[in-house]
């Protein structure tokens, strides 16, 4: 639909910014898996209050905004247990070994011509398509 | 400070994936489904965020965070095999429950108990990550 590209592209700016408050403002890469990862494996210790205040606003913000605009927002996630806990594994190990993902590599990487960004991003996406070509058309299972 | 522009940072980042659709697993797998009924929005999402992030930076240059330190040095240039083994598996997960880390904490509050399971998994995931982190370095280049 015509209106879905213009809030794509919208919500894409507001990202972005999101990305350059964080650079400007704290010098630091905002890069989702990176701020939640140091948390879990304790090597972000020494910055652990703003990694909470991050996720804790990103989490929020979101809520909000649903209770006031889209009561009935869904994000339309299989209910097949054994799909979201294979996902959820190689999404938490794959952007932690590869040090990025969508957020990190994609949009903080790419907007610096960074090649590991890029080269990371025409993976995860390849290997995504490829994903959805098996357990979709293939198998079947999503 | 360094809190307060985190919360700004994480407010936007989640405003941003909610206006923009990404929080809806369908327009993911919609966007990596090039044999399927394609949806183009992840482009645009893509396109737009580069847009403010390419302006902030070049402000870099010269300058300073505004709460003083370091901006992050110029990337690595080398390609090695946890960039490559590790995209390509978040790429397969990434496909198959059209969720990444940023819009998985962005739709906690509207994603049911799916949103949880696949959350605790991620988590659990990056917990057991540094080992096999290990495992990768010990290997050698060649493999």
């Amino acid at each position: 639909m015509e209106q879905d590209w213009i809030l794509g592209l919208i919500g894409g700016l507001i990202i972005g910014l999101a990305g350059a408050v964080f650079l400007l403002g704290n010098g630091r890469v905002m890069g989702a898996s990176g701020i939640i990862g140091g948390l879990v494996d304790g090597s972000g210790r020494a910055n652990a209050a703003e990694r909470i205040a991050f996720i804790a606003a990103l989490i929020a913000v979101p809520a909000v905004l649903m209770l006031l605009f889209a009561p009935d927002k869904s994000t339309h996630v299989t209910g097949n247990w054994l799909v979201l806990v294979a996902a959820g594994l190689c999404v938490g190990i794959g952007t932690r070994i590869a040090n990025g993902c969508t957020s990190g590599h994609g949009v903080c990487g790419i907007s610096r011509l960074s090649l590991r960004g890029i080269v990371a991003t025409v993976f995860y996406i390849l290997a995504g398509g490829l994903s959805i070509v098996l357990f979709r058309h293939g198998l079947r299972v999503i | 400070m360094r809190i307060l522009l985190a919360l700004l940072s994480g407010g936007l980042f989640g405003a941003g994936l909610f206006i923009s659709g990404m929080t809806d697993t369908t327009k993911v797998q919609g966007w990596l489904d090039v044999f399927g009924q394609w949806d183009p929005t992840l482009a645009f999402v893509m396109g737009g965020a580069m847009i403010p992030m390419a302006i902030a930076w070049r402000l870099t240059i010269g300058r300073r965070p505004v709460v003083g330190g370091e901006f992050p040095k110029a990337p690595r240039a080398d390609i090695d095999n946890r960039l490559v083994i590790g995209s390509v598996l978040f790429g397969v997960g990434w496909g198959l429950a059209g969720l990444c880390p940023g819009p998985s904490l962005a739709s906690l509050s509207y994603g049911g108990w799916g949103g949880f399971v696949f959350l605790a998994a991620m988590l659990i995931g990056m917990g057991l990550a540094p080992t096999i982190t290990a495992r990768l370095d010990r290997t050698p280049a060649a493999a």
